[in-house]
């Protein structure tokens, strides 16, 4: 018995049945429960306060406070209304991804209404949680977005992570040498570039299994940073490992609008281009040549490849443009927000990615969103121990929440999600 | 070199991916030429290893810079930047010449005594992520479940008192029943939700580390003065015997863990539930459409992967370690995937391969300690291994061999 795992040629087409509503039903129902629960359960002061203003705005915004309970209450009943709305209509496509969203959020603010009801003199700062959750959701889209190039034309990427950790190792190491950040950048685009083509080279001419590639592949990537890191970096930290930071770039008019301003437009140069990133790869993929094209030979190679694709090699080219923007990614984690190379510094950050990629349905869109939640849930973990919750929660809870709150989005919410069809099938062309 | 066999066959032109499972060859060649085929990658990686700690070498660097006015100075300073970390790597591992004139036993045994005791978690770690892959699932969770493995037998270990004949199985036990659980919280997502494994797994890593911070700050789980984040010492009846005499590490756990590759050998190949899993694993749809419960399957899978990273949890508390600390996993989780890769799933090649490993880390250790190359040359070692194993045909072109039938991962087209 040699171990093998068949092609799926057997997979059933779609029939488009009604979606079964009661897995999301049962999820947006516990939520509402969550919302009632915080709300009962409402510290001794029984206000919260929030803090939406910064030093610098047009406009001062008040502090704004709430009795805690009964907004909770007014959240749960909502969420219980969009449950039953559920449960009746069995909505589909973007409604139906509205209502889920809706309890997602209602549930984030009964939480934080709960948490800030303790201390009567807490101010929960909303715009430094903002900030910090784009300070960290920029790694984690911009490899999502590695994510969806490559999965969308049928190569797992599984390597996000490695991708990362290599160019987050040759920025750091490129941008000291030259003492130039922007070389450090390209730098590590390339790393990323040269990772992808190894996962390209082997996924394709050698059609090794994606997912055992993947994880191969990270380990290489960090025996190899952390050997040199150790070997060279850490000998020569003066010398080898302190790039700078990328600076912010305050936008000038709009950097002092109310909440927004200091949220996006004070940020550094790579959070914009992951912006951009994002924008440029949502229209490409579903308006244009190449995206038609991806999209093809991502579900269907052999139909691409009779009307005259070259499948081996658009895949290569994604891969490599896949690689890139997580070397983007690695970048930022390296020289646009440390300063430095740390050993396995990207943390699992491209795991998280991989998981934001299948939330978000493969869409470019829907995995920023579901980066950006999880960038939240951890930004709030550092808000939340700056105010005193009204139970003391230990700061490992805390610590996990956010990947708490992916498996139960994942399990819940997303369940049995439709990869594209050929993802991770090699394609021989013959 | 390349023909002989039908004149028909292009020998350059990759095979077709073979689709059905390949008609197994003449057994006994085929064994031989899978080891032959992973000493050669092996072979291949410590020499592109080899390049690597010649490029970060500061002399070898310097020799390349005058290359042309005195080529043999390169070849010098690279035989001197990798000559002696090799041999350490060896000497630490297998045999350390220098012991014989000794001797004693117990010196020519070190470094084999320690190549044990690395090699148990990870086959263990590797059999794991084995029964996964043959049920047709991804086991990235090693980590989180030898964790949680490592906090219960923990547990149990400093809470009982006795003799180690009866508490050493309990402490197995529990550390297999917490990997269990913590596995079988996959499964379970899987079969009634459908949410992927590789996703569920990796989230449970984290949360598990977690957990264990959490009990490593709770009264009834931390060492007394409650200052460190470390457990209670377990009681000496937690530890297993000695397998050459108390000054070497080595220790019947390494006897267990054949007793478990047997085990699995036997649930995989010889019982009903063995051959459920392998058929899901095959083909899932033909499996439930012959009345075969997947989801049950995946349950089972995960059930019995997370038992034995448990187990390997629960090798790290009743051999090298005293106490749970932070970092109990050691990796074990992750090299566990390779070690399942490079042994293709089967139980006796996740043994050779977790013996592998073993020595690659007892080596490396004994290279960092004395040569200061850093131990981490062994990751990379074991990543470009299996990655070369992975490739059959990579190696073929490399060593100019006769093309033969697919091996794992290639074509094992598995999507989400």
């Amino acid at each position: 018995m040699t171990l093998e795992l068949t092609p799926e040629e057997t997979r059933v087409p779609v029939v488009e049945a009604p979606r079964p509503v009661r897995n999301l039903a049962i999820g947006t129902g516990s939520c509402a429960v969550l919302c009632l629960l915080l709300g009962l359960g409402a510290g001794d002061s029984g206000r919260s306060s929030l803090r939406l203003n910064s030093p610098g705005d047009y406009v001062s915004i008040p502090l704004i406070t709430v009795p805690t309970t009964l907004t909770a209450i007014v959240l749960a009943v909502l969420v219980a209304a969009v449950t039953a709305y559920l449960v009746a209509r069995r909505p589909a496509g973007r409604v139906r991804a509205l209502c889920t969203w809706f309890a997602v959020v209602a549930v984030i603010l009964a939480f934080l209404l709960w948490a800030a009801s303790g201390d009567p003199n807490a101010q929960l700062d909303a715009v430094g949680l903002l900030q910090a959750t784009i300070f960290l959701a920029v790694p984690i889209v911009l490899g999502a977005m590695a994510g969806t190039v490559s999965e969308r034309s049928g190569i797992v990427n599984v390597a996000i992570e490695g991708q990362m950790l290599g160019a987050a190792f040759l920025a750091a190491l490129v941008g000291t040498v030259a003492h130039s950040l922007v070389a450090g950048t390209i730098a590590g685009v390339v790393a990323g570039v040269l990772v992808g083509a190894l996962l390209g080279t082997f996924a394709i001419r050698y059609q090794v299994n994606q997912v055992v590639l993947g994880v191969v592949i990270n380990l290489l990537v960090l025996g190899l940073t952390t050997y040199l890191y150790s070997r060279l970096l850490q000998q020569d930290s003066a010398g080898l490992n302190q790039p700078g930071t990328v600076q912010p770039l305050t936008i000038p008019v709009l950097s002092r609008i109310p909440i927004i301003g200091p949220v996006l437009f004070e940020a550094n140069l790579l959070v914009y281009l992951a912006v951009v990133v994002v924008v440029v790869l949502n229209l490409m993929l579903f308006r244009s040549r190449w995206g038609l094209r991806t999209r093809a030979v991502g579900e269907h190679p052999r139909a691409a490849d009779t009307l005259g694709i070259n499948v081996t090699r658009l895949r290569f080219r994604n891969s490599l443009l896949a690689g890139g923007i997580a070397g983007l990614a690695g970048a930022y984690v390296s020289i646009g927000s440390v300063g430095g190379f740390g050993i396995n510094m990207t943390a699992g950050r491209g795991f998280i990615a991989l998981a934001a990629v299948i939330f978000g349905r493969w869409t470019p869109l829907g995995a920023m969103g579901a980066a950006i939640l999880f960038a939240f849930t951890s930004a709030l973990n550092t808000a939340l121990s700056f105010i005193g919750t009204p139970l003391s929660i230990p700061s490992q809870i805390l610590g996990s929440l956010p990947y708490l709150v992916t498996l139960l989005v994942v399990a819940g919410v997303v369940g049995r999600s439709q990869s594209p069809a050929a993802d991770g099938v090699p394609y021989s062309g013959r | 070199m390349s023909t002989s066999t039908t004149p028909a066959a292009a020998p350059e032109v990759a095979e077709p991916p073979v689709k059905s499972s390949t008609p197994a060859a003449p057994a006994g060649s085929s064994v031989w030429r899978e080891i032959l085929t992973g000493l050669l990658a092996v072979v291949l990686a410590l020499v592109v290893a080899a390049v690597i700690i010649c490029l970060a070498d500061p002399a070898v660097r310097a020799a390349a810079a005058y290359f042309f006015a005195s080529p043999g100075d390169l070849f010098a300073a690279a035989w001197h930047a990798v000559g002696p970390a090799y041999g350490w790597l060896f000497r630490g591992s297998i045999v350390d010449p220098a012991t014989f004139s000794s001797g004693s036993a117990t010196e020519i045994l070190g470094s084999i005594s320690e190549t044990l005791v690395y090699a148990g978690p990870v086959t263990l770690a590797g059999l794991s992520v084995a029964i996964a892959f043959r049920s047709g699932l991804f086991n990235i969770g090693g980590q989180g479940q030898v964790v949680i493995g490592a906090a219960t037998a923990g547990f149990v270990g400093f809470t009982l008192d006795l003799p180690w004949p009866i508490q050493v199985p309990l402490v197995l036990l529990a550390g297999m029943i917490g990997g269990a659980v913590w596995g079988g919280i996959a499964g379970g997502l899987k079969a009634r939700t459908g949410a992927h494994e590789v996703i569920t797994t990796i989230m449970l890593n984290y949360i598990g580390v977690n957990v264990l911070a959490l009990l490593l700050s709770v009264r009834w789980f931390q060492a007394p003065p409650f200052t460190d984040a470390i457990s209670r010492t377990v009681n000496p009846g937690t530890k297993y015997p000695r397998l050459f005499g108390s000054s070497l590490r080595a220790n019947i756990g390494i006897l267990v863990v054949v007793a478990l590759c047997v085990v699995v050998w036997y649930i995989l190949e010889r019982t009903t539930l063995g051959f459920r899993l392998r058929a899901i694993g095959i083909n899932p749809a033909a499996a439930r459409t012959a009345g075969m419960s997947v989801g049950g399957g995946a349950v089972w899978a995960m059930v019995l992967a997370g038992a034995l990273c448990g187990a390997a949890g629960a090798a790290q508390i009743m051999g090298p370690s005293d106490q749970v600390v932070g970092g109990i996993d050691n990796g074990v989780g992750f090299d566990g995937i390779t070690v399942a890769l490079l042994g293709r799933g089967k139980p006796a090649g996740v043994l050779a391969a977790g013996l592998l490993f073993g020595a690659l880390r007892a080596g490396g250790q004994r290279m960092a300690s004395q040569t200061g190359t850093p131990v981490d040359l062994v990751s990379v070692v074991q990543a470009l291994t299996v990655l070369f194993i992975a490739a059959p045909a990579l190696i073929r072109t490399v060593f100019r061999m006769r093309a033969e039938g697919s091996s794992l991962g290639q074509t094992a087209a598995k999507g989400w």
